[in-house]
């Protein structure tokens, strides 16, 4: 049975649907991610299935347990990183795993050597002693992934669980997580918009505008972009743009350049400098870039617009703007 | 049931108990809430004490009446315990946006028993407040005795109790702190300043008998009114009293659960 099950999952707030309809299941022991821009309902999605947030339609259940009807149970059994620290800065960290323990009714015995033995996987065994305010941001993740796991929850879901982390530091947080899923068959179910975390995923459901545009591993969904990718700048895109037309090749304009996505892109490289070299005028290329496929090109060909794209649209800004104002779920 | 009841308990402890942790641990926030009340006490005590006749003297009973600061300083307990049970309750707008509140709302415990222990945990630090500035009484000439001293704290708890409820009920679905300085504009000064805590409301004068009506519907009035009457046991003419001790605290538990039901329930409120 699956851990988690979600059928024709909706939410709106006023007219606007944040999440439309999402359905899916994950497995236990599965890490689960759903990748997609910000203020695509990936929040949205993980508030609902923690019971923070009411559904407007269709259902959930976490454990086998529905999320609108059984709250408790469902918030018994699962652990919450989110994005922004939850820490009490002001006390220990000692003190902070403790209060956990009171909210989850830990017995005493069970906490000790629970404690101990988390604090020993994320290396904070020396430091717990000490006030939180004096920890660095990837200390502080770490104490909340040791506190997350406290009640021995079935999923832990993690919301942007290494935003604004050094890479080497979500290096380290993902080895850790990897270690207590193998261990204890953890489910993970993870938001991010870093492509990078999204491959540590078994799955992936990409989200744009509140509905699933693809759910399978990441190998899969890489393998719907075709070939290789190959990024061209030149010093008048314009024109490089109807060369390629006149190649029958297809392309997209991105912040980078002009994509390409095509077979055997080591072939296609000499044939597109020449071709640009032949043209009239000529075209002269500033930097060519060959590579395999990322998911960020699986949600460029799926939406048509890059993840990290900075300028986000006006639909996009009135969105997040009504996200700010319309809820407690999302940073700011 | 009875399982859901025991984690409800216990949560609420949890709440109260790091409430009152964070202001053990917090030794400049103790120093630095004191500093407040200590300059109203010097400036307006003695400052302005120093050219006023004692007050209530030579009203009608031979009332001799008391020092300036002598009446001053049941006030500045209420305005003490107003400040910081008000920050207390308002903080849980800030706490639950990016801090540790979060972590408390996804926990297997109700929003009601969260609730209640938060007005549980913002009375008991502000009455601690209290408690410490009573304790720097006697340097500034005040003296209670032990029994006057556990009713004073009674009632100062049941004031922080009305004004901690009072906070959430404000909070309990604001998103931003936006509205923070309308509040502090528009509700905690009035409050204050219209609650006779520095100066008497007497009836038979015009402007006493207006301010006494607007008092009515302040709860601050009230902890004030039962406070002084304690601390300067007939010491003072009839005509400052609102109402007889007693009645006062029916008033402010009137009041407390009048701010504490529709606080909670709003904050339970799932979005």
């Amino acid at each position: 049975m699956p851990v988690i099950e979600v059928k024709d999952l909706k939410r709106t707030f006023g007219d606007f649907v944040a999440v439309k309809d999402v359905s899916f299941e994950v497995e236990e022991g599965e890490i689960f991610g759903f990748l997609g821009p910000n203020g695509a309902g990936k929040s949205t999605t993980i508030n609902m299935l923690c019971t923070l947030l009411k559904t407007s339609g269709g259902s959930a259940s976490v454990n086998g347990y529905d999320v609108a009807t059984q709250q408790d149970k469902v918030r018994r059994s699962i652990g919450l990183i989110f994005q922004d620290p939850t820490l009490d800065e002001r006390l220990t960290g000692w003190q902070n795993l403790q209060f956990h323990a009171m909210l989850y009714d830990v017995p005493t015995e069970t906490f000790k050597e629970r404690s101990a033995e988390l604090l020993e996987m994320v290396e904070l065994t020396d430091k717990v002693r000490e006030s939180v305010k004096s920890f660095s941001g990837g200390m502080k993740r770490r104490l909340e992934i040791a506190r997350g796991l406290l009640h021995h929850p079935k999923v832990l879901f993690l919301d942007e669980p290494t935003i604004g982390l050094d890479p080497q530091t979500r290096w380290h947080i993902w080895e850790y997580l990897e270690n207590v899923r193998d261990r204890e068959r953890l489910t993970l179910f993870l938001t991010t918009h870093y492509m990078d975390e999204a491959e540590v995923c078994d799955r992936i459901a990409i989200i744009d505008h509140g509905e699933i545009v693809a759910l399978d591993s990441p190998d899969k969904l890489k393998s719907l972009v075709g070939g290789d990718v190959v990024t061209l700048s030149t010093d008048d895109n314009a024109r490089a743009a109807s060369v390629l037309a006149g190649m029958d090749v297809e392309h997209q304009v991105t912040s980078e350049g002009l994509r390409v996505e095509i077979d055997h892109g080591d072939q296609f490289i000499p044939r597109v400098m020449r071709a640009m070299d032949e043209a009239q005028p000529r075209v002269s290329i500033t930097s060519v870039n060959l590579r395999r496929p990322t998911l960020e090109d699986v949600f460029i060909k799926l939406t048509g617009r890059a993840i990290r794209d900075e300028e986000a649209s006006a639909t996009d800004m009135m969105r997040n703007r009504r996200r700010g104002g319309g809820w407690g779920g999302g940073r700011r | 049931m009875e399982m859901q009841l025991r984690h409800d308990v216990k949560g609420a402890y949890t709440i109260w108990y790091r409430d009152v942790l964070r202001f053990v641990r917090d030794r400049s926030r103790i120093f630095g809430s004191l500093a407040q009340p200590l300059l109203f006490l010097f400036a307006l005590g003695f400052g302005l004490g120093s050219m006023l006749s004692r007050v209530g003297a030579g009203q009608p009973g031979g009332i001799v009446g008391v020092a300036y600061i002598e009446f001053l300083f049941p006030g500045i307990l209420c305005m003490t315990v107003l400040f910081t049970a008000l920050f207390s309750a308002i903080s849980i707008v800030w706490d639950r946006e990016f801090g540790f509140l979060r972590e408390v709302l996804v926990a297997p415990v109700s929003r009601t028993a969260v609730g209640l222990g938060k007005v549980a945990g913002g009375s008991t630090v502000a009455m601690i407040q209290g408690a410490i500035i009573m304790l720097i009484g006697p340097l500034l000439g005040v003296h209670y005795d032990a029994l006057k001293i556990i009713e004073m704290l009674l009632v100062l708890l049941l004031l922080a109790a009305v004004i901690t409820s009072l906070g959430i009920l404000i909070a309990a679905r604001q998103k931003t702190m936006e509205g923070f300085q309308v509040i502090m504009q528009f509700l905690l000064l009035p409050m204050l300043f219209l609650s006779g805590a520095f100066f008497p409301l007497v009836s038979g004068t015009t402007a006493g008998d207006v301010l006494r009506i607007i008092a009515q519907f302040n709860p601050v009035s009230y902890g004030v009114d039962a406070l002084r009457q304690i601390a300067l046991e007939g010491k003072l003419p009839a005509t400052y009293a609102l109402h007889p001790p007693g009645v006062d605290v029916l008033f402010l538990i009137g009041f407390f659960i009048l701010f504490l039901v529709p606080g909670v329930a709003l904050f339970s409120k799932q979005d």
